[in-house]
Parts: structure tokens; C-alpha cells; sequence
């Protein structure tokens, strides 16, 4: 009987031990270490909680709806409704040989076809994967479902052109100002004259 | 003895009257003439572009605008905007987009009134073979195919890096070249001598001389100017990039024209100490280098890859 007596405070004794251990491994875990400019330690507390946002898609902010110029659409074509109205949609892939026959589709074209990016129903909008149907100024959220890295560099002015202001206001072009949809590889362009070569001046 | 002495100080004075009269000869064959305007005093006598208080500022700008509007018969700014606090420009190129095509070098000269003959380009866009790198041995700026980018090439466009530690500012002789609070290298080309040390000590070859008149026609000289930047250069004067220095110290400050012609957007440019901005951006998560890093001279136009 006289055993438990004396094993109890120890194993008080090892459970307040592993007890203060995991303590301040928790401790050390939400203690968010980072330096400044200067080189100076600044260490933050935070709950775990904090530290691990949990992502939950409906959380998901809002995509910023980004101010673009009108899309360089060809001469007299849209709203392509003006004339599909009139023409029963046709789901069937096919070979188009009365209309839109300038269009070679060079984007995957083994994986592609014209209704995957645009509505079959209402062909004056587009249409993104999940179903959702959107302005053709908006066809940068289209282009980014597949070129991601591109639509995330896109955003912040790296990839594109951004026009206005340095340290103000910011437009945007669309990715269809540069790249064809249908044959987005960028076209050669002929350069400008070389510079002239020194002794070339004097006359 | 009183004799010699007394021959000794008429010589003396006379000697001193001889040179007095000479040196005042020179001196009046030296100065401009009857027909000397007024304003050729004023630029003569002309203090260095940071010794000037505002009121002599605001006199210097006007003497140029009057001089400048009428050698091109319209209507000239000529500005002397200052830094903007906080601001510390940088300049990233896409290594992976650009395509050689020239159009920021000639941007360039239409937007700076560079001398068209004799030609001054401030961009040198440098053909480079894909298989050796950047390897600056193997450069080529003359090249003139049918169509640009050629197969197995890729292009670097060099300018004024805009240096941290400038060498170019440290050899001039006569302080004309600084750099500005907000990082921009600048040249007063009123104070600047041509001895082109700065010329010898720049490592990217970005500083031109004007051998001869620069050539710039009336129709084409960009009559929104800055004292620092592109307002027209005499012959004789070192000229550089200055990142459009009357475009990007405006508030809101336009892009420099480089940036803004390109074709395929390889140019960005930005505030480096802005952690919003997208040069900020790009340097913290592209492969970005910077050029002839080596030479310690710190520039502040990077090169990068964006894929």
C-alpha cells in the first residue's frame, strides 16, 4: 500500500515537467520572429489560431475588377448578338467554313474549341470554367484560370503593360491587347534603324 | 643712391603699367562684344545649379526659356522641378520579354531632344546570343534584321544605370554631375567643362558627348523641359538618362517614355522604397541581377526574368 504513496508526487512531478515542456514549445511556436530593416529582432505574439489562417474558398476576397480600355475587338463585330440571334446555336465541334474562317484557333487548338470560352447562349459574354458568364472586359479572369502565373503577375504590373501614372493613377491593358486570343504567341516585329557606326557622322 | 633707388621704382612702375594695360587688352578681346547680349553675361556669371537661391533659380529658368523659345520658335518650359521626398527610383527590364525592337531608344530621343546629327541615342539595345548568356564580349548593337527577336538571340537594353555609388560623379572635376536625393544622376550642362572623365569612368558606357552642334529640328524639339534633363545641350556638354526626369517628378509623375513606348512591356518602373510598388515587387520574387555587379557601383535598373 505503501508504493502508490511515494510514486504519486513523482509522477505529479513528471507530469508538471512535460507539462511546462509542451508549454513552451507551444510558447515558442507562436512566437513570430522577424527583423526589420536595421537588422533589429522584433518578435511578435500570436496565437496559433493567428499564426494559421484557416483558407476557406468562400473567405476568398473578391477579385478586384480592374479599369481596362475597351477590348480591340474587330470592326463592326460585337455585340456578336447582332447576328447570332438570328443563327440557332450549334454545340457541334466542326470546321467553321462560312463564318469567322480568319480566326486560326494556335492556343492548344487540339484541346479547344470555340464554346469553351464563349457562351454558346449568350454570345455576347464569355465563359469561365465554374459556369459563371463575363464580359468580354472582364476576359482577364478567362485567360487566368489556365496562366495563373501570368494573371498573378499581370495584377501587380509585372507582366503587361501598365500605362498613366507611376505614383498614380494606373490602366491597365487587357491581355487580348497584346496577344491574340485565338494565336496569342507575340508577333515579330521589324526594329528600328541601328544606331550609326562612330566615324558614319562626318560628313 | 637716392639716384638708383628713384630708377629702380620708375622701371618697377612702369613694368606694372605695361602689364596692367595688357592684361586689361586681353581682357577686353576675351569678353563678348557690342553685339553681346545681356543674357551671355548673366550665364557667364552664372553660380553652380545648387548654389542657387530660388530668386536666382526662377532668373536662371527664364533667361533659358526666353533663349530656347526663340532658337526654336515656340513656346519652351524649361522646369527645375525638385526630388520628390520619399522617392528613390528604380528601373527593372524583363530580360525574358523583350524583343530588340528599338522603339524605347527613339522614344527616348524624341522625348530628350538628343542631337538627331550628330546621332546621340541614350539607349543601346545589345543583341546577345541565348547560348552564351550575358556575356557582354559577344554583344552586338548593330544588328538589323528583317524581323526581331532573331532565333537563338535574346536583347539587353542598356542606359544609365543610376547608381547608388556613381564613378561618374566622383571624377568630375568641377562637381557638374551629381547624383539627386532621389537616386537620379544629373548633368548641368551650363557648368559641365567636356573633359569626359565621366565618360571614361562609367563602366555601361551610358554618357554621351556632344562632338559637334547637336541637331535637333524646331518640329521636333520637346518643348517641356527640365533644367537637369532634356532641356537642348550646347556642344561641348556630357549627357546621360535621367529616367525622364521632367515626366517622373511631376505628381502624378508619368512613366519615362522608354517604359511607356514598349511594345511588350518589359520596362517597369517605380518608387524602390514604395513596398506597394511593382519594381518592389518584382525584386523580391523574380530572378533578378543587376549589371557588372562587381564593380560595386550599385545600379538601380535591374534586369530580370519574369518566367
Amino acid at each position: 500500500m505503501k508504493t502508490p504513496h511515494i510514486a504519486r508526487p513523482k509522477m505529479v512531478l513528471l507530469y508538471l515537467v512535460s507539462l511546462a515542456c509542451l508549454s513552451a514549445s507551444l510558447a515558442y511556436a507562436a512566437r513570430l520572429k522577424e527583423f526589420d530593416r536595421s537588422g533589429k529582432l522584433i518578435v511578435t505574439e500570436k496565437s496559433a489560431a493567428e499564426m494559421q489562417p484557416t483558407y476557406d474558398i468562400k473567405n476568398r476576397p473578391k477579385e478586384n475588377i480592374f479599369a481596362v480600355p475597351r477590348p480591340p475587338f474587330s470592326e463592326g463585330i460585337f455585340p456578336c448578338s447582332q447576328c447570332h440571334s438570328y443563327i440557332k446555336p450549334n454545340p457541334q465541334r466542326r470546321v467553321l467554313t462560312e463564318y469567322h474562317t480568319d480566326i486560326v484557333l494556335h492556343h492548344a487548338e487540339g484541346q479547344r474549341w470555340c464554346t469553351d470560352c464563349h457562351n454558346l447562349i449568350n454570345r455576347d459574354k464569355l465563359r469561365l470554367v465554374s459556369g459563371e458568364l463575363i464580359a468580354f472586359d472582364e476576359s482577364y479572369r478567362l485567360c487566368g484560370q489556365c496562366h495563373g502565373d501570368k494573371f498573378r503577375d499581370w495584377k501587380v504590373g509585372v507582366h503587361g503593360k501598365r500605362t498613366g501614372y507611376w505614383n498614380g493613377d494606373k490602366q491597365y491593358l487587357l491581355c487580348v491587347h497584346c496577344h491574340n486570343p485565338h494565336d496569342p504567341k507575340f508577333k515579330a516585329l521589324k526594329p528600328l534603324p541601328p544606331p550609326v557606326r562612330p566615324g558614319a557622322t562626318h560628313k | 643712391m637716392s639716384e638708383i633707388k628713384k630708377n629702380t621704382y620708375d622701371q618697377h612702375r612702369s613694368r606694372r603699367k605695361f602689364l596692367k594695360g595688357m592684361a586689361a587688352g586681353i581682357g577686353l578681346i576675351a569678353l563678348p562684344g557690342k553685339d553681346a547680349s545681356a543674357s551671355m553675361w548673366e550665364e557667364f556669371f552664372q553660380k553652380h545649379f545648387r548654389e542657387l537661391s530660388k530668386e536666382e533659380l526662377k532668373k536662371v529658368l527664364e533667361r533659358l526659356e526666353n533663349e530656347y523659345s526663340k532658337q526654336f520658335g515656340k513656346q519652351v518650359a524649361v522646369k527645375a522641378t525638385p526630388p520628390i521626398e520619399g522617392v528613390r527610383y528604380g528601373y527593372a527590364l524583363d530580360l525574358s520579354r523583350c524583343i530588340g525592337c528599338r522603339r524605347c531608344v527613339y522614344a527616348c530621343v524624341k522625348e530628350n531632344n538628343q542631337s538627331r546629327d550628330p546621332q546621340i541615342h541614350w539607349i543601346r539595345v545589345l543583341q546577345l546570343d541565348k547560348e552564351k548568356g550575358v556575356d557582354l564580349s559577344h554583344a552586338e548593337q548593330y544588328y538589323n534584321p528583317e524581323k526581331v527577336p532573331e532565333k537563338g538571340h535574346f536583347y539587353m537594353p542598356v542606359q544609365c544605370q543610376q547608381c547608388e555609388k556613381p564613378p561618374c560623379t566622383k571624377v568630375c572635376p568641377v562637381q557638374a554631375t551629381w547624383k539627386e536625393n532621389d537616386g537620379i544622376v544629373v548633368v548641368d550642362y551650363n557648368w559641365c567643362i567636356g573633359c569626359r572623365y565621366c565618360m571614361a569612368a562609367c563602366p555601361y558606357g551610358a554618357r554621351h558627348f556632344n562632338w559637334g552642334k547637336p541637331g535637333l529640328p524646331s518640329a521636333e524639339m520637346n518643348p517641356t523641359t527640365h533644367y537637369l534633363g532634356n532641356r537642348p545641350r550646347p556642344k561641348g556638354v556630357v549627357e546621360k538618362c535621367t529616367f525622364c526626369i521632367q515626366r517622373t517628378r511631376e505628381q502624378p509623375g508619368r512613366y519615362p517614355a522608354c517604359e511607356e513606348i514598349c511594345p511588350v512591356g518589359a520596362r517597369k518602373f517605380g518608387n524602390l522604397l514604395d513596398p506597394e510598388s511593382e519594381i518592389r515587387y518584382l525584386i523580391e520574387n523574380k530572378r533578378v541581377f543587376i549589371l557588372k555587379e562587381e564593380l560595386n557601383t550599385q545600379p538601380k535598373f535591374f534586369y530580370f526574368y519574369a518566367t
